[in-house]
């Protein structure tokens, strides 16, 4: 840990605040003390925290509501738990050592069989990294609402309930499983303009009157007028005027049939799904930060003489199994670790900070030498994972992680190896890799094309079919149904081909 | 500013609603595989929880997502060998390979969804498989009954519960514990009071002398009655309620013409009875009686699975549990149930024999007989043993007898059993 904070490694003169395993509540304050001082010392800005010690039985509830403190009652949460139960006791699979909320305060939860290095790691890579990357990062600061959130899944739950007591757990259920079929395209990408108060309408009204005024010249009025247009055949205007893509939100706003309990509830899935927006698209920077945090500050710790080598010890092998990544012909494979690619990432980004070489100048000019902290901040708050890749990842990074890309073209019958970690492949690897991360290659491009307001009051979607990837036509169709419920009246999707010809046609009557 | 909180004491078991409205929605799976289950397992752990299977495909939640086809790249990490335009023929046979990425296998693994029952889920589909009724259904689902007994005493618990005597008991000793010494030192005051009256010293001597015993008066004074010390309370703790044994013999014809699917309605049969005997009884013992023309005593796995071949004849298996009531169960000692289970297939005198030989020796011993007939499906003639026992069914009251031809059919044989018995259990 070259180049601390003051310059370099202060003088390891304190005592270590605790040795041996065991953890005692007053022991996890003094570390987040500890390490919460070492945080200000580099200039993190978070959130005050909130510190829960569970139990593992309370960490598998966590599991099971996708880590939501609270959320409503339904079986796909009972499955998740069973699963994660499951594997849990045949011991096939650990737990997590921590789950964090982002909320302000933001809430972590330190399970108690973990030792006191293990909770000291949590504490630095949650309370401190996750939490600075919540309060930091854009994606989230315009998407969440850390205050209100808790508050809204109260009121949600509450609410669920009640339409349950009303009208049937059953009835409640149908709903929810539909709008769960939908909630990856349940989300807003782009902000939407709020809606004008009177009074903004109003100036808006002033400022345009005096524009003209300011504007007007006689000369104009002498110009010949253009032939109006034809007007468009009365009723025939599409609706809607461009392509919805939050499908949920056109349900909740347009639906013909859903009452008006249905439709708060369609509008509850998508706001907690819109909640999970930012986390789905910056897992490598999230992941990464937190483990970049807690790998310094730990460090930092440690070159304060306030953790001993046994202490280190413990945290370097999780720290080491955490950010472990495979080779694609190894067991276990299971593609990119977030956590390791974005560890390696920040890591990197410090090095061509401090240690610049020829290439790193060359391929970051901007950034090569500079203040690292600085660099970084920037990085966090103004990347989401695809970006974040095009714009830092080095030809050194690509090297060591020996990246490599397979072409696999429908036509083609063998796979290519598209380019690897050489010079002629940087730059279309970190193109590559950056691409894997945009939403629409997991999620596919579906929007809602047309609803025939005033005809049969059917909608059709198109799916732009980037570079002619179908859907899984068995779950397409279920998913269709799904909608088709919600929707009430006929749906239809169509797939569309990168040459703008239809591929295929799903259709699901009312 | 950070707050740490202590919640291992908020109770977790957050999910247990969610589990519940996951076994509801798929009970149809799930009923299937505890199916499978009941007919694996041994009768004497019908009533333990279960491992339940269900295929993944029934409870996937369907999204949309890419299939296979198109055009992508993947990048993935540890090159070795491979450069730029290299081929790599296509992983075949749906195989998760390299080339064909993880999104596109994710949520798609075919493996089962396994997953662990608890005992009273699990007795609950048995049950519901069995269309029990409600009360039926609760009284075999019960834990045993137990009992509140006297035990000793202790310092709480509630007014109702105290002991008056104990508690006075307690007080006096206490009292005399606390006063003897003031006692004492009282005693010799007031000695000293009228010994100094009587001799007439300075008036100030015995005005001291009188504050003293005053003083030593209202120490005595100040002892308790009662104190929240002496309090006692009638401890009860809950025992088991009194036991008593029983013995089930289960008796089957296991001639060719019994096949698998009789065998396994008589064994649904056979634990039904078992699980209402353990709840009656603390003590249960299994006899497993097989006959064709001859009949032996054997283990529970021979009895449901080991072919056998040779007639039938029904006497030899009542002659030989008669052998080892005598031998073993002594019917004072013994609470004695008996369930036979046959296709109805006997011949010649046997089954007048039979009945008579049940009439005579069997009955008087027995607290229970229930006869079961399995016949062919669609096959609605009565058979010869039938026909014989039918004459028990009228005059003998604990003998009940039942055709079945499926399982829903095999509680009504219990009806009675159930009706009598429930109620003598609650009387």
């Amino acid at each position: 840990m070259g180049g601390g904070v003051n310059g370099g490694a202060t003088l390891r003169a304190a005592e270590p605040i605790s040795r041996g395993p065991e953890w005692t509540f007053e022991l996890i304050r003094r570390y987040d003390d500890a390490i919460g001082e070492c945080a200000r010392e580099f200039g993190l800005d978070t959130y005050p925290n909130q510190i829960e010690v569970i139990t593992s039985e309370q960490m598998l509830d966590a599991y099971a509501s996708t880590g939501l403190p609270i959320i409503y009652p339904h079986w796909t949460y009972g499955k998740e738990f069973i699963r994660n139960e499951a594997l849990y006791r045949k011991g096939y699979q650990g737990l997590a050592y921590e789950i964090v909320i982002n909320s302000d305060p933001c809430i972590a939860y330190l399970m108690e069989e973990n030792t006191i290095t293990m909770q000291a790691l949590v504490i630095a890579h949650a309370c401190y990294g996750h939490n600075s990357f919540f309060k930091g990062n854009y994606l989230f600061r315009q998407w969440t609402y850390a205050d209100a959130i808790l508050d809204y899944l109260v009121f949600a739950r509450n609410y669920v309930m009640k339409c349950e007591e009303r009208y049937g757990v059953a009835a409640v259920e149908e709903v929810l499983d539909s709008c769960h079929a939908l909630a990856p395209h349940g989300v807003d990408k782009y902000k939407r303009p709020g809606a004008k108060s009177l009074k903004d309408e109003e100036r808006r009204q002033v400022e345009r009157e005096e524009n003209a005024r300011r504007l007007f010249n006689d000369l104009w009025r002498t110009l010949p007028r253009a032939e109006a247009k034809e007007p468009r055949a009365a009723g025939r205007q599409p609706f809607p005027a461009e392509p919805e893509e939050n499908i949920l939100y056109f349900v909740e706003k347009y639906s013909p049939k859903l009452e008006p309990w249905q439709k708060e509830i369609v509008r509850i899935v998508r706001k907690i799904a819109q909640y999970f927006y930012p986390q789905s698209q910056t897992k490598v920077m999230n992941e990464g930060w937190a483990c970049f945090w807690h790998y310094t500050l730990t460090n930092r710790l440690y070159d304060k003489g306030l953790v001993d080598d046994a202490f280190m010890l413990e945290f370097l092998q999780s720290h080491t199994n955490v950010i472990a990544q495979r080779g694609f012909d190894q067991q276990g494979y299971g593609g990119l670790n977030p956590y390791a690619l974005g560890f390696a990432m920040y890591q990197d980004l410090k090095r061509i900070c401090e240690a610049p070489t020829a290439e790193d100048r060359q391929w970051f000019p901007e950034i090569a030498g500079g203040d690292w902290r600085q660099v970084l901040d920037f990085a966090m708050r103004n990347f989401k994972d695809e970006s974040f890749i095009a714009q830092y990842m080095s030809p050194k990074l690509i090297r060591d992680f020996r990246f490599f890309a397979i072409a696999d073209y429908e036509d083609e019958p063998e796979l290519v190896v598209d380019s690897i970690h050489d010079e002629a492949g940087y730059q279309r690897i970190r193109t590559l890799l950056s691409r894997q991360y945009n939403r629409d290659y997991v999620v596919p491009d579906i929007q809602v094309a047309n609803f025939e307001r005033d005809g049969d009051r059917s909608i059709t979607l198109r799916h732009q079919a980037a570079r002619n990837r179908p859907l899984r036509e068995d779950e397409a169709e279920e998913t269709l149904k799904h909608l088709g419920r919600l929707w009430g009246f006929d749906v239809r999707l169509e797939s569309v081909g990168e040459d703008g010809s239809i591929i295929k046609t799903f259709e699901c009557p009312g | 500013m950070n707050h740490l909180i202590d919640r291992r004491l908020a109770g977790g078991n957050k999910s247990a609603v969610n589990r519940e409205r996951f076994l509801r929605r798929y009970k149809e799976q799930i009923r299937r595989s505890v199916k499978g289950v009941v007919a694996e397992r041994s009768i004497t752990d019908i009533d333990k929880g279960g491992n339940v299977n269900i295929p993944a495909r029934d409870i996937r939640e369907p999204v949309f997502r890419h299939g296979p086809g198109g055009e992508r790249e993947i990048v993935h990490t540890g090159n070795k060998e491979f450069s730029a335009g290299d081929t790599i023929p296509r992983p075949q046979g749906g195989g998760e390979g390299q080339g064909r990425g993880n999104q596109g296998g994710e949520g798609e693994s075919v493996d089962d969804f396994v997953f662990t029952l608890s005992r009273e889920e699990f007795l609950d589909l048995f049950f519901e498989d069995m269309e029990l009724p409600d009360m039926v259904r609760n009284f075999l689902g019960d834990v045993p009954e137990r009992k509140w007994v006297r035990a000793g005493y202790r310092r709480e618990g509630s007014p109702n519960n105290l002991a008056v005597v104990r508690t006075l008991k307690q007080s006096l000793g206490r009292r005399i514990a606390l006063s003897s010494a003031i006692r004492d030192e009282l005693e010799a005051a007031r000695r000293e009071l009228a010994e100094a009256e009587r001799r007439s010293v300075s008036v100030l001597q015995v005005s001291m002398l009188r504050e003293r015993v005053e003083e030593l008066e209202k120490k005595l004074s100040r002892v308790p009655f009662l104190d929240d010390l002496d309090l006692r309370y009638r401890n009860r703790v809950a025992v088991p309620a009194p036991v008593a044994r029983a013995v089930m013999f289960c008796l089957m014809d296991v001639s060719a013409s019994m096949d698998e699917r009789k065998k396994e309605l008589a064994k649904r049969f056979y634990a039904l009875l078992y699980l209402f005997l353990t709840r009656k009884y603390e003590h249960v013992e299994l006899v497993f009686i097989r006959h064709t023309d001859n009949a032996e005593e054997c283990d529970e796995d021979a009895f449901f699975h080991d072919p056998r071949t040779g007639g039938t004849v029904v006497c030899s298996a009542l002659e030989l549990m008669h052998k080892i009531v005598d031998e073993r169960f002594e019917p004072a000692g013994w609470n004695i149930y008996v369930a036979q289970a046959s296709d109805g297939d006997a011949f010649g005198s046997d089954p007048a024999k039979s009945m008579r030989y049940l009439r005579e020796f069997l009955l008087p011993l027995a607290r229970y007989f229930a006869y079961i007939e399995i016949p062919d499906e669609n096959d609605n003639r009565t058979s010869t043993l039938w026909a014989a026992y039918e004459e028990l069914a009228g005059t003998e009251p604990n003998f009940a007898m039942r055709r079945v031809h499926g399982r829903a059919e095999i509680y009504p044989v219990f009806r009675d059993l159930f009706k009598k018995e429930t109620a003598w259990g609650a009387a």
